[in-house]
């Protein structure tokens, strides 16, 4: 009876994938990125950078409290977080440009999901030995042997899952302190309720549910389908050269084959348990395992490496006819790849600019609209404004605020009798309200609106942040 | 068409040969791709937390009111104890307040800062109705904001007429005073004069003649409380006349009924309705809208 035959349930388990050992130039550079990757991301939060005193002094921190993000040289501030969504615009269009390239490649070699399942696979591997040693002790009944591997990759897990949360969380605030203070039981607890979060999902979801993650979790296989087309280089089967496929034995009939000898080392291989040689599917992350793992075979056999290759599936009539495929590059650029490029360096361009032209010192301007305006006992006009000083310097500074427009305005800040000045310490904002009085017959005061600009400027001199708005006379509607 | 069927009877396509779940769109039918087990089972343990959480936590709606749940949990304990937290919290700030020496208050930033938004919140909840959510004031309350100030705008004095407030019964202490209804004493016209009088001592289009008739009958009927000039008087709480602002209006007719029928706003004495500290920060708050003395 063909599985076809058999009534299918509307729910499937999951088939255990025991994916076997591999060597070759894919599996070397996966391991490469995930030494670097991993690395950046345990050591990243305790390197150092010097800021002077009262600055923080981690080179990376997200320091959610006082609302400042610490990226080396780099201070962003609350309003400046189009910085961050700029940088995520750039990751989305990256990640357009690569697929459209090279297919899933960041699933294959970067994603955490990717790198810590590897970790773990590997953890398995070392632990319970090969894929056909797992097969065995998947299969064999509870034993104490079978409690011990279990128990021991578990804890292995368990530990890499902990380092995993636990170093996000010094992302956060002070490394070295944090970790004293978690080691004496004395962090705070959304300290620990993260790590122990973090902890669980990388356990779980390294450990257990891996390619399911990839497969029902994640919506990226399902959008990288628009993101590619048969340009794309991506990881597939020349089925011309290897169908049919059979076992090689002597004899004339092994002429009649093509060059798969059907040994299955790129199923037995592949992390996502398919077989590539259905075609392209949704699952496949591109991560090239078969490919070294077919390679491997045909060096063996003595046949020509690349029966499972990153190849476009437009060359494949070209390669059926027997002409070689085009050059790579051709692939690579294409309108739609040089568009992407364009696009994600013109926010690169335009993030950079504005983190060279932004000053130290700004403001922010909300004029008092309840009530618009107030008249005086002898007829004068005031309007209120809520000014927003934000010294992005390290030191405390005096600001002088004023006020320029057309018309003469007088201007008088709340709690300081006639200076008309300001300090704000260092690396903070100050909320200033500013009164701002127009003479009883002046335009401005019997007028509607008139426009004025408020500045503040470093009283030592130095730069200046200036903001329009308007005044409303006693004709305001 | 396929119409291939399994031993279970359902339809399975040719092509794919996956038994379709019988669905059909358009003749496109459905094929029956399995959802993992672990979904399914993650979907049943939503369910199962739905009736623990909805037994736990206050949930079902019931005739007079909704299930209390066993965790004894209630987001009006919760106000509670974090107004009790607070409090806890500031008390250090409230001692500071009720010994603070209200006229140089402004030279303590952070308990200015901690008084101004305490008596922020106070305004808002009990003043803003008559006064306004911006303290402008309207017709009949006066504006918060400017410098005219008929009882005075010092700090002292504000306390004094938030604690006591104007012309209430509940407070001896109150701020009292009185206009006379003019429409029993004076004559129509001569009440017009007078008005002419008040409008050409703010400065406003008037008729000379009638003004100067009822300059005059001011002199021997205002000006004991607005003053000989109309420049008003804050120990009776008599208004100035000769600026720019009117508690009323300052347009004829206005006027006309100020004079005859006379005024009288009324503020209760918040004193007896407010904490000590919250009388204080209420008014540091309307001290430093603009127009404190
Ligand atoms: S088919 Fe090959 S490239 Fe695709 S996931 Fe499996 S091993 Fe990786
Ligand atoms: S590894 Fe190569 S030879 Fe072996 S089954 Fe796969 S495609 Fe065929």
């Amino acid at each position: 009876m063909s599985p076809a035959d058999q009534p299918q349930s509307l729910y499937a388990a999951r088939v255990p994938i025991f994916p076997r050992r591999v060597h070759g130039f894919f599996r070397n550079l996966k391991w490469w990125i995930m030494a670097i990757t991993l690395g950046i991301y345990y050591v990243t939060p305790w390197i150092r950078w010097d800021r002077g005193p009262d600055m923080p002094d981690q080179a990376v921190l997200v320091d959610l409290a006082s609302r400042r993000f610490y990226f080396f040289f780099i201070e962003i501030w609350p309003h400046e977080f189009y910085f961050v969504g700029g940088l995520l615009v750039m990751a989305g269009i990256g990640l357009f440009l690569f697929t459209s390239a090279l297919g899933r490649v960041w699933c294959g070699y970067s994603c955490p999901q990717t790198v810590w399942t590897d970790l773990f696979i590997l953890v398995e591997r070392w632990i319970e030995g090969d894929r056909n040693a797992r097969v065995r002790l998947h299969q064999a009944r509870w034993s104490p042997r079978k409690v011990r591997l279990r128990l021991s990759k578990w804890a292995v897990w368990l530990l890499i899952a902990l380092a995993t949360g636990g170093a996000w969380v010094f992302y956060f605030t002070d490394a070295p302190t944090l970790a004293r203070d978690l080691a004496g039981f004395q962090a705070p607890s959304v300290a620990y309720v993260t790590i122990v979060i973090l902890t669980a999902t990388t356990f779980v979801l390294g450990g257990f549910m891996r390619e399911q993650v990839c497969i029902y979790m994640c919506p990226w296989p399902r959008i990288q389908a628009a993101m590619m087309d048969a340009d794309t280089l991506t990881v597939a089967y020349r089925e011309w050269r290897g169908e049919p496929r059979g076992k090689h034995r002597k004899g004339a009939e092994a002429d009649a084959l093509g060059d798969c000898i059907d040994c299955m080392a790129c199923v037995n291989v592949c992390p996502m348990g398919i077989d590539i040689r259905d075609g392209q599917q949704m699952e496949c992350i591109t991560c090239a395992l078969c490919i070294d793992a077919c390679d491997d075979v045909m060096e063996r056999i003595g046949k020509p490496r690349g029966l499972i290759d990153y190849l476009a599936l437009s060359d494949a009539p070209r390669e059926m006819a027997g002409e070689p495929p085009r050059p790579v590059w051709t692939h690579v650029l294409r309108p739609r790849t040089i568009l992407y490029t364009a696009i994600w360096a013109a926010f690169g361009l335009a993030l950079l600019y504005a983190l060279f032209m932004r000053t130290d010192l700004g403001l922010t301007v909300s004029p008092v609209r309840n009530p618009t305006f107030v008249v005086q006992s002898d007829g004068s006009v005031r309007n209120i404004y809520d000014v927003r000083l934000r010294n992005m310097a390290g030191n405390a500074r005096l600001l002088r605020i004023g006020v320029t427009s057309a018309t003469p305005l007088d201007i008088e800040l709340e709690g300081s009798s006639g200076s008309a000045a300001v300090e704000v310490p260092a690396n903070a904002t100050l909320l200033q309200r500013v009164y701002v009085t127009a003479t009883p017959s002046s335009p401005a005061a019997s007028g509607d609106s008139t426009p004025l600009t408020l500045w503040v400027e470093d009283a030592n001199g130095g730069t200046r942040a200036l903001r329009d708005t308007s005044f409303n006379g006693r004709n305001t509607r | 068409m396929s119409d291939d069927r399994n031993v279970s009877g359902n339809k399975v396509d040719q092509v794919t040969g996956t038994e379709t779940t019988g669905h059909s769109w358009d003749g496109i039918e459905e094929l029956n791709t399995p959802l993992p087990r672990w979904w399914l089972w993650t979907f049943y343990a939503t369910i199962i937390w739905a009736l623990i959480y909805t037994i736990a936590y206050p949930a079902w709606p019931l005739v007079t009111g909704a299930t209390a749940g066993v965790m004894g949990w209630s987001t009006r304990a919760n106000v509670a104890a974090d107004i009790v937290a607070h409090e806890a919290r500031n008390e250090d700030l409230v001692t500071a307040l009720l010994d603070a020496d209200m006229v140089t208050l402004q030279q303590n930033a952070d308990l200015n800062r901690y008084a101004v938004a305490r008596g922020a919140a106070v305004f808002r909840a009990h003043c803003s109705q008559c006064h306004g959510s911006g303290a402008a004031g309207a017709k009949g309350y006066p504006n918060l904001l400017d410098d005219d100030w008929l009882w005075g705008g010092s700090m002292e004095e504000i306390i004094y007429t938030v604690r006591h407030g104007i012309r209430n019964e509940t407070d001896a202490d109150a701020r009292y005073s009185q206009m006379p209804a003019f429409g029993e004493i004076l004559e129509k016209d001569q009440i017009g004069d007078v008005v002419e009088y008040v409008m050409a001592l703010s400065g406003e289009d008037h008729d000379a003649q009638r003004a100067a008739a009822g300059a005059e009958i001011f002199a021997d009927n205002c000006a004991s409380c607005h003053g000989e000039s109309g420049q008003g008087d804050r120990e009776q709480g008599a208004p100035n006349l000769a600026d720019a602002i009117w508690l009323y209006g300052g347009d004829r007719a206005t006027l006309t009924e100020t004079v005859t029928n006379a005024r009288f706003g009324v503020m209760p004495a918040w004193g007896q309705r407010l904490s000590e500290e919250d009388v204080r920060a209420v008014a540091a708050y309307v001290h430093a809208l603009g127009g404190g003395e």
